[in-house]
């Protein structure tokens, strides 16, 4: 009931005509990046992010998580229309939304994508209005160990449960947390990693490499291949949301599945990818008539978007309720709270109560008012996509550069973002993930911080990692998932020999 | 009528030709990443080792938690270096002549850009860099690139320099106006 009262002084908060404007200009501003081919929610918060950094912090993380839930929109408006799946987790989208679309329910297609995935994100800022306080009051009595256990925990399930090959994720996290700690030693002063450069003395800025990472290598890759489009254009009436939504109740096992399974892979690491796979095939494996997936059923919208936003609005809770974020965009927007001077984590429930629940709030009100402006909107948005490519490439070049510079006011920095953005495009080109990169930057420092704490607490002894039930069963589980498909492999293999063989059967 | 009665069709004037031939494999650009990775994990490790791997009395040394991310580093390089050098299925084309071409089609001008902002500073290099890039690259009509880009750097130069206080590097233009 507290959480009631504080969500509704949340609310209080926001409703000023300068925030509401912020609202309505990120959800636009996202749904912008969420339509143009190659660009999505991570990139589009790290583009836009320097137009936050003279604002204060509520007003900057309600447009930037606004533009967030734009992007998600935004995304569904190719995969339906276009067939072109804005980010991998629309690819399920794809699967008959686009069949849909060419059997002219493209305005259906639509609805049903932007209204399950408004109850996607819904069910999960739910979750996080009743579970992030508490799980938040709990972590108050963790110390360095348990700390540093749920870093570890965070880094081994993307090594575990990740699709890449685990040396890529591997070396991706590793090279993040070595480049996080270039600079001045936060507990001793001793300068590292900076061979004698003045300009590596205040270390790389987490946001340089993020602007290069995602925004300059998405344009080169975006650059390299065939920008043309052939798609449907779709109108949506007020009939066809209304005879939508008045079919919801009959899907409602569909919806409710998917944002549970959402919710539970946007808390764990697993990501919204992987989300919206297992949305689809679960609503398949229980349908009656699973032969029809795939050639435009719209339980078949429903499933992926609704698991995909469940997944992406979910992974913002270990981010307000631990300062560990879900996902890359999570920890994008984690890296703006440390710009605006907040420490993400436990303490930010107590210390800027305005802040958080502000911030929960604009997850309620940014998700209604985006549905109303993507219902609303999309032959307009549908139709950004005739600008050229070569209009709309150099604007993102110099936001990209003003966002650079702006971190740091330091010349350095936009040649690092250029170099990042090179790194970007290779990584992505070989397969080498950019999620742990962007996680292991914002987290190395504290990391390091709770390991060296934690070592001196016990003169070296790496066994207080297991000195209590609480940590010892987080770092157990941390360990467990590192090997996990070892661990999965060796099950398997078990199971094979227990089998009887057809010979002896 | 059907909503999809109205097509939206966008050309490609300058799209890369399908058989353009490559310009090398992944599984090279793969074994030269895992090269250079190797390189910068003994570089750092040893620079690690300098600062100090050891414990002193306040604990672990400045260089002990980075060290080992050098040796996690590297030996993942290794791993991925022999992988790579084992595998015996054909590699796919990481990138084609057409397609690098493209490429450098935005990163010379993005480094062009990058450069000129040091002496012209960011608004006039961004009014270059737009019209330019739109006339010369996306072959689209003079008046057009160059009012695309006065209009967007003007609306940089408000929301940045005026409305939000940024400061931005100027050059001998903005110096002329006096800001």
């Amino acid at each position: 009931m507290e959480a009631f009262g504080l969500l509704l002084h949340g609310f209080a908060v926001l409703m000023t005509w300068k925030i509401m404007a912020l609202m309505v200009i990120g959800l636009v501003l996202g749904i912008f990046v969420g339509v143009l081919p190659g660009l999505g929610g991570p990139n589009g918060v790290a583009i836009l992010l320097p137009l936050t950094f003279t604002m204060d912090p509520t007003s900057a993380i309600v447009m930037l998580s606004c533009i967030y839930w734009g992007a998600l929109f935004g995304g569904a408006i190719t995969s339906i229309l276009f067939n072109i799946p804005g980010e991998a987790w629309s690819v399920a989208t794809t699967f008959d939304g686009y069949p849909m679309a060419q059997q002219g329910r493209a305005a259906e297609a639509l609805t049903a994508a932007f209204t399950s995935s408004f109850i996607g994100s819904l069910v999960a800022v739910l979750l996080i209005t009743f579970l992030a306080p508490m799980i938040s009051s709990f972590a108050l009595k963790f110390g360095p160990p348990e700390f540093f256990a749920v870093y570890l925990l965070t880094f081994c399930s993307f090594v575990g449960l990740g699709r890449e090959a685990k040396h890529k994720t591997v070396i991706s996290m590793a090279l993040g947390l070595l480049i996080a700690g270039i600079g001045m030693d936060t507990v001793s002063g001793t300068l590292r990693m900076t061979f004698g450069s003045n300009e590596l003395l205040r270390g790389i800025n987490f946001l340089v490499a993020v602007i290069g990472l995602f925004g300059i290598s998405e344009i080169l890759l975006t650059m390299e291949e065939r920008l043309a489009l052939r798609g449907h254009a779709a109108k949506i009436s007020l009939r066809t949301v209304i005879n939508v939504w008045k079919d919801l109740p009959k899907y409602w096992m569909t919806l409710l599945r998917s944002s549970v399974i959402g919710c539970w892979l946007g808390i764990t690491p697993g990501g919204a990818i992987a989300a919206s796979f297992m949305g689809y095939n679960l609503a398949k494996r229980f349908s009656k008539d699973p032969e029809s997936f795939g050639k435009g059923r719209i339980e078949g919208v429903f499933a992926p978007e609704t698991a995909a936003h469940a997944s992406g609005t979910a992974a913002l809770l270990p981010m307000l309720a631990l300062g560990i974020p879900g996902s890359g965009t999570a920890a994008i927007l984690l890296g703006g709270l440390m710009v605006w001077g907040l420490n993400p984590g436990p303490l930010l429930f107590v210390e800027h109560k305005d802040f958080v629940w502000g911030l929960i709030a604009s997850m309620y009100l940014g998700n209604v008012v985006g549905l109303v402006i993507v219902l609303t909107t999309v032959p307009i948005f549908a139709s950004i996509l005739r600008v050229p490519f070569a209009a709309v490439a150099p604007m993102i070049v110099v936001s990209c550069a003003i966002g650079a510079y702006a971190i740091q006011n330091a010349m350095f920095d936009i040649w690092l973002m250029l170099g990042f953005g090179v790194v970007g495009y290779i990584f992505k080109k070989i397969g080498i993930p950019l999620a742990p990169f962007t996680l292991a930057l914002v987290l190395g420092n504290r990391a390091e911080d709770a390991f060296r704490l934690s070592m001196i607490g016990s003169g070296g002894s790496v066994g207080v990692f297991w000195s209590n039930g609480l940590v010892g069963t987080i770092t157990t589980i941390a360990i467990t998932l590192l090997f996990w498909p070892l661990i999965d492999r060796a099950f398997a293999g078990i199971g094979r020999l227990m089998r009887p063989t057809p010979a002896s059967a | 009528m059907s909503n999809t009665d109205l097509e939206i069709i966008v050309d490609d004037p300058t799209a890369p030709e399908p058989d353009s031939p490559a310009v090398c494999s992944t599984r090279t650009v793969e074994i030269v990443v895992s090269l250079l990775l190797l390189a910068l994990a003994v570089t750092l490790g040893i620079d690690n080792y300098a600062t100090g791997i050891s414990w002193d009395d306040t604990g672990p040394q400045p260089g002990y938690f980075p060290f080992y991310l050098s040796v996690i580093l590297g030996l993942a390089s290794l791993f991925g270096l022999i992988t790579t050098l084992l595998a015996r299925a054909p590699s796919d084309t990481f990138v084609t002549r057409a397609q690098l071409r493209r490429v450098l089609l935005v990163f010379l001008p993005t480094a062009a850009f990058c450069l000129a902002m040091q002496v012209l500073g960011l608004y006039v290099a961004s009014f270059l860099l737009i019209s330019g890039f739109m006339r010369f690259v996306g072959k689209i009509a003079w008046w057009k690139s160059l009012l695309t880009a006065f209009v967007f750097t003007a609306i940089m130069f408000v929301t940045f320099d005026i409305a939000f206080d940024v400061i931005m590097p100027k050059g001998p233009l903005e110096a002329a106006f006096g800001r």
